[in-house]
């Protein structure tokens, strides 16, 4: 962790992964109490992920959640209450009972997209946000999360293969916590680091240390004003552990004692306050005060929620449909012309063009992109990683032996992915 | 027979011009995109090419890169990338190139377009159209009619019109409507039937069936391709003194209660003709609505046309004793008219 954020910076940070931890354990707490009404999922440990990276997004940006990104819905302006009510399905949750969890959302004022328990989902529709965006002028950044177990869903690559051709500003937060449900990583993905996955698409990824939230918050900083200035999609693989089950009921025995062991001594709360002391950032007076704030906030925020009434029955029945306007007023907001979008400044040559091709040269001019007779084995290639967590170690065997031994070398791999963590 | 509402056997009013369905189709998206810069069109080859069956002809050369989007092979993620975009209040109309290939979108469609509204209060204001139906060969998987899983999904709406009038008109109302609308186009009526449109602006109700032709001994009830089958069989049927009053669904969700038992309680007998396979179709949810609100007026069962229950077979001879035809509505009508 190096000094470059300025100090009100550096404390939010840590309020929000504060409060982040505290809201959960709050709601362990209400679980115990059979106060919540389905799973409670929890993101111990994961906590510097969620709040540094929505951290770099600014108020007009937009996030969809996964089920560990509390702490990012707290930052982005979510109140606690709507949390511990989701939870309860509470009459005054957003969704009024209908879901539980992290899934509700917030179109119009916290520019927030529900997820869905379907992994991957979110990606294309995040990218059809960051498309939609820059279309109406807005200059937004379109952000979401997968973990390890929901990059190997099919919508994963096929969302991210379309946000890449279309260079949509997204930025994916790949968060890689070891472990879908009782499942290894290894026996999910056969690549040392799932970052590589932008390779494929032929867009830039980072691999950051997710413990560590001021090299999370940076890295996502400059993935997100990277995305915003027209650089396409970024994916961001942030390295953790599922410190708890995949949910209440699982205790998880199947992680190994010395792997929990590990990731427990590297707290990403406990590494924090150890650089804000050595930094002189926080006090003991500062963090208690922190303390004070937070517990008083979540008594408060708890009481609304344990007030608020059970939904009446007969709600089940109502919203399917959206009405009309008098339901919602559905209206783009342009920031930008529409005389751009619309004849005769819209209307264009429809033909493709090919670069290299058109000329009337043939495949063989000088000018021709393509060339034969390059082929070399593919297996040189697989294991080309630099900034590789574990050192470089060549990547499993697996990879190596199912690679097939010639194959057309495309141009542009290896230089692909500049991995800057 | 041509009436200014559309109702008419091939739709149609009386001061606009002979268009074919698909040119119907066409019409809509562009006066829709003229008329709205919110309004996209997206969907493989939909661009440059100008779509499969040339239904997106001219677009991108008058909307542009921007409106008229060209997409990898990947349904699940043109579905969701449409879902986005009409978050941020655009109304993306996607085309699937075949309808066979929505399935392929299935859990987008029906988990996440769906349910947006009653969970979270996210209106999905979208159209997923494509071609639809069998009768011209195009083998097991493109030839579909999918519309039930959709019918199946509370928070769509599903439109499969018959004619160029109501191809036109319901494609508008679905653009502006704040719903996910799947708007499946039989691909058979393409360039075979033909019909009037007026000059102007106009939608057609959703939701709303029509009676195409008054009859008073049996309902015969249809939609899309069929519904002309179905016209057929009725003149037959009235050369042999049974006359058949034909409804035309147009919308599947939500389905036009009113209009259908309005006529059964004239009719007292109802016969559903749909290209669709006999179990799980629409004729077995309309025979559970006449149970539960017209059985004292029913004089006969409920009768129902369909396809066979097996996948759309490819060899003409197959795919000929696989569909419907007017020779079996024939058939069925009388024996239900001896009630």
């Amino acid at each position: 962790m190096k000094k470059e954020l300025t100090r009100q910076q550096y404390l939010d940070l840590y309020y929000y992964m504060r409060l982040n931890r505290a809201v959960e354990d709050m709601m362990v707490k209400l679980f115990r109490q059979n106060k919540i009404v389905g799973g409670l999922y929890s993101s111990l440990g994961q906590e510097a992920i969620s709040v540094g990276t929505a951290y770099a997004l600014e108020k007009k940006d937009w996030l969809a959640p996964m089920i560990r990104n509390i702490g990012a819905l707290l930052v982005k302006g979510v109140p606690p209450r709507d949390i511990f009510m989701q939870h309860m399905a509470k009459y005054d949750s957003p969704t009024k009972g209908k879901d539980g969890t992290s899934h509700f959302g917030d179109l119009d004022n916290l520019h927030i997209v529900s997820p869905i328990s379907m992994l991957g989902d979110l990606i294309p529709v995040m990218t059809g946000v960051a498309m939609a965006g820059r279309y109406l002028g807005q200059k937004i950044v379109a952000m979401t999360w997968i973990g390890d177990g929901g990059s190997s869903t099919g919508v994963f690559h096929e969302g991210l293969n379309f946000a890449a051709v279309q260079r949509a500003p997204f930025v994916l937060i790949v968060e890689n916590n070891l472990w879908a449900y009782s499942t290894p990583v290894r026996k999910q993905v056969p690549l040392e680091n799932l970052a590589d996955r932008a390779k494929a698409y032929g867009i830039d990824s980072y691999i950051v240390d997710g413990n560590d939230v001021v090299a999370v918050y940076t890295t996502a900083k400059e993935a997100v004003e990277r995305a915003r200035a027209g650089e396409g999609p970024i994916l961001i693989e942030a390295k953790s552990f599922r410190r708890m089950g995949h949910a209440q009921h699982d205790p998880a025995e199947y992680v190994p004692k010395e792997m929990r062991a590990y990731w427990e001594a590297r707290d990403p709360i406990a590494l924090y306050e150890k650089f804000l002391a050595s930094e002189k950032l926080l006090d003991a007076k500062g963090k208690n005060e922190i303390e004070e704030k937070i517990n008083t906030l979540l008594a408060a925020e708890r009481e609304f929620a344990e007030n608020s009434p059970m939904p009446p029955p007969e709600l089940a029945e109502t919203c399917v449909y959206c009405t009309g306007d008098d339901c919602h007023k559905i209206r783009a907001k342009w920031e930008r012309p529409i005389a751009e979008v619309t004849p005769p400044r819209s209307s264009v040559k429809a033909v493709w063009t090919v670069p290299g091709f058109g000329s009337g040269k043939g495949s063989g001019g000088a000018n021709a992109p393509i060339h034969f007779g390059d082929t070399q084995p593919a297996a040189r290639e697989a294991g080309n990683k630099t900034n590789s967590a574990n050192g470089g170690k060549p990547v499993a065997k697996m990879a190596a032996k199912a690679a097939p031994k010639k194959t057309v070398k495309a141009r542009a791999a290896g230089a692909s992915r500049k991995a800057r963590r | 027979m041509a009436k200014a509402d559309g109702s008419g056997a091939n739709g149609g009013g009386s001061n606009g011009t002979q268009v074919t369905f698909l040119e119907a189709i066409k019409q809509a998206m562009f006066e829709e995109m003229e008329r709205d810069p919110a309004v996209i069109l997206i969907g493989e080859d939909v661009g440059v090419y100008g779509g499969a069956f040339k239904t997106s002809e001219g677009l991108l050369e008058r909307f542009g890169w921007e409106r008229v989007i060209d997409t990898p092979i990947s349904e699940s993620a043109i579905i969701g990338a449409a879902c986005g975009m009409s978050y941020l209040g655009l109304r993306p109309i996607v085309e699937m190139q075949f309808i066979d290939f929505i399935v392929c979108a299935f859990n987008q469609i029906t988990n996440f377009v769906a349910k947006g509204h009653y969970l979270w209060n996210a209106p999905a204001p979208m159209v997923v159209r494509g071609p639809s139906g069998g009768g011209v060969h195009g083998g097991p998987f493109h030839s579909a009619n999918p519309e039930m899983y959709f019918v199946h999904t509370p928070g769509l709406k599903v439109i499969y019109p018959s004619t160029p009038y109501d191809a036109k008109g319901l494609l508008k109302a679905a653009v502006r409507d704040n719903n996910p609308v799947l708007f499946f186009e039989h691909k058979f009526l393409y360039r075979r039937i033909k019909g009037e449109v007026p000059a102007g602006d106009y939608t057609v109700p959703i939701g709303k069936a029509v009676v195409r032709r008054e009859g008073k001994h049996l309902t015969i009830l249809s939609y899309a391709a069929m519904m002309h089958t179905s016209l057929e069989a009725a003149e037959a049927l009235a050369k042999e003194g049974i006359e058949a009053e034909v409804i035309d669904l147009r919308t599947l969700l939500p389905l036009d209660e009113e209009t259908i038992l309005h006529s059964v309680k004239k009719t007292n007998k109802c016969l559903v003709v749909h290209e669709d396979t006999k179990t799980g179709g629409i004729a077995g949810e309309i025979a559970a609505i006449l149970c539960e609100k017209a059985f004292g007026d029913l004089d006969g069962p409920l009768m129902r046309v369909t396809s066979l229950d097996t996948p759309v077979p490819y060899a003409p001879t197959l795919e000929e004793y696989f569909l419907p035809n007017a020779k079996k509505i024939f058939s069925a009508a009388k024996e239900l008219a001896r009630y």
